[in-house]
């Protein structure tokens, strides 16, 4: 798109774009080094990603006051409204990934107990599926590709089934040795974060499905996780 | 000719706010020329009764040459020559036996500066009135004077002071005194041509409220170089590029997604 008559305007969209950027980039890094950590059990690691928390959380602040206050100088219309309202969300997305990827590294310091290497390993994979769809969506952005974007909300369908067969897993693992509950329930809960974490990455494709298109995503997004209404006897059964 | 007829080169279906308002203008293959200059380009346009439609384009776009066409003011122009259809309630406004000075008492309009008769408020808004012997009596006209300043928003102002002359007033409250002396004559149709440019930002917000009061009773056209006030008051957006209608739409749409680059362009400020 040619560029605004007014210089300044460009640059206010321009740091918006370039403050996102750094704070995604931010987050997939603290999501690779939470699982990390978890998984390796590397409680240096997870400290690291508790403190660089509040790096991300600075950064939210930072982009939703430059919002306001280009919102404020340039009444923004059209497709430099939707990039700026785009913005707010997309930062709001990205603050709740780098959450929940603190949330995963805390549990590096639960978990005493030796981890049977087949549930790590599981964990793993759906750390890599939910890092390969953040960075995906991210570069998606910045592109400003929709195509692109679309492709990664379908294939958040991977993660709920990735992480549905880990809920079977780990609750079958609990109840053939009780002495595991307290582990595989840190995992479960870090499991379902990196799920979370899949489902923000949605959130951000839709906003970039809007900012593109000028419309909101009418189609419902095909989802896997079946954990919710899975019954406690059903997992003993299989 | 159809009552939904409109015609845009890129909105795919019909404006909301046509389908849902009485068609009160339709334009067909409207062609305006100045001489050899072609300043409107094939235009067809539909604008809908009881609301707000804007007309917004760069200087030069053939969007005030339009608002002329419609209450015939470019007649005063000899250069000027208009081809095409022009309807107000399906009636041909360039008909030869159209009476213009009454087609014009049915089509108001309302100025960039503020334009009061060098005479007395009340004598202002009574001219019309009385030019087109609208009132039976002297106690008659005093009602139409009294209830036009009150549709304008301007009679707890000037009430004591009517007999004081027009041109004493501030600039806001003589864009108001205009748009008494315009509903004076009970109108069906008012064009305004930037009538806040003008004005401060209070007394721009004050004409702005009382366009959003009359709209149920008039059909209103502004033409804007605020895209601000157009997409505040209007219902109805189409934007003008070089004599061409590019893009005409509901307002909403307008503002948030439009269809063509050139209004994208325009409305988030990347060519003038």
């Amino acid at each position: 798109m040619s560029d605004h008559i007014v210089k300044a305007y460009d640059d206010d969209l321009a740091a918006l774009k370039s403050m996102l950027s750094e704070m995604g980039g931010l987050a997939e890094e603290q999501l690779a080094r939470s699982i990390d950590a978890l998984v390796r059990r590397d409680t240096k690691l997870a400290d690291l990603v508790l403190q660089n928390d509040e790096k991300i959380d600075a950064l939210e602040i930072a982009i939703e006051e430059k919002a306001v206050l280009t919102i404020a100088k340039r009444q923004p219309m059209a497709k430099d409204l939707r990039n700026i309202m785009v913005a707010i969300r997309i930062a709001a997305d990205i603050e709740r990934i780098g959450d929940l990827a603190k949330n995963i590294a805390k549990r590096a310091h639960a978990i005493y107990d030796n981890i049977p290497p087949r549930l790590t390993k599981g964990l793993a994979r759906l750390g890599d599926l939910s890092q390969a769809q953040v960075k995906l969506i991210l570069d998606a952005f910045a592109a400003s590709d929709a195509d692109k974007a679309m492709e990664v909300w379908r294939h958040d369908e991977d993660i709920d089934a990735l992480y549905n067969s880990i809920f079977r897993e780990l609750l079958t693992y609990m109840m053939e040795d009780p002495r595991m509950i307290g582990a595989c329930t840190h995992l479960l809960f870090a499991a379902k974060n990196i799920e979370r974490i899949g489902d923000h990455a949605t959130n951000i494709a839709e906003n970039i499905y809007y900012l593109v298109h000028g419309e909101m995503l009418k189609e419902q997004r095909p989802k896997k996780d079946k954990t919710a209404i899975t019954p406690f006897s059903a997992v003993n059964n299989d | 000719m159809n009552d939904m007829s409109f015609k845009t080169l890129q909105t795919p279906s019909p404006p909301k706010i046509i389908t849902e308002r009485p068609a009160k203008i339709t334009a067909e293959n409207v062609d305006v020329f100045y001489g050899e200059k072609r300043a409107i380009h094939n235009l067809s346009l539909t604008i809908p009764d009881r609301a707000v439609s804007a007309f917004i384009g760069p200087s030069g776009c053939g969007k005030s040459t339009f608002l002329r066409t419609i209450n015939r003011m470019n007649d005063t122009i000899p250069s000027c020559r208009v081809t095409g259809d022009i309807r107000v309630d399906k009636e041909d406004i360039y008909a030869r036996d159209l009476d213009v000075v009454e087609l014009r008492a049915r089509i108001g309009m309302v100025f960039q500066k503020p334009n009061p008769f060098p005479k007395s408020i009340f004598e202002n808004v009574a001219y019309g009135p009385r030019i087109h012997g609208l009132s039976k009596d002297k106690t008659d006209m005093e009602r139409i004077v009294t209830e036009s300043l009150q549709k304008a928003g301007l009679w707890n102002e000037v009430k004591d002071r009517l007999q004081q002359p027009g041109t004493g007033l501030s600039g806001g409250q003589q864009q108001r005194l205009c748009i008494a002396r315009a509903i004076a004559v009970n109108p069906e149709v008012i064009l305004m041509d930037e009538p806040c440019s003008a004005l401060d930002p209070i007394a721009t917000a004050r004409i702005e409220e009382l366009i959003s009061e009359i709209k149920e009773n008039f059909c209103i056209i502004i033409v804007t170089h605020s895209m601000q006030q157009a997409a505040r008051v209007s219902d109805l957006t189409a934007f003008f590029h070089l004599g061409v209608l590019v893009e005409v739409g509901d307002t909403d749409v307008i503002f948030t997604s439009p269809q063509d680059k050139r209004t994208q362009d325009y409305i988030t400020g990347r060519f003038g």
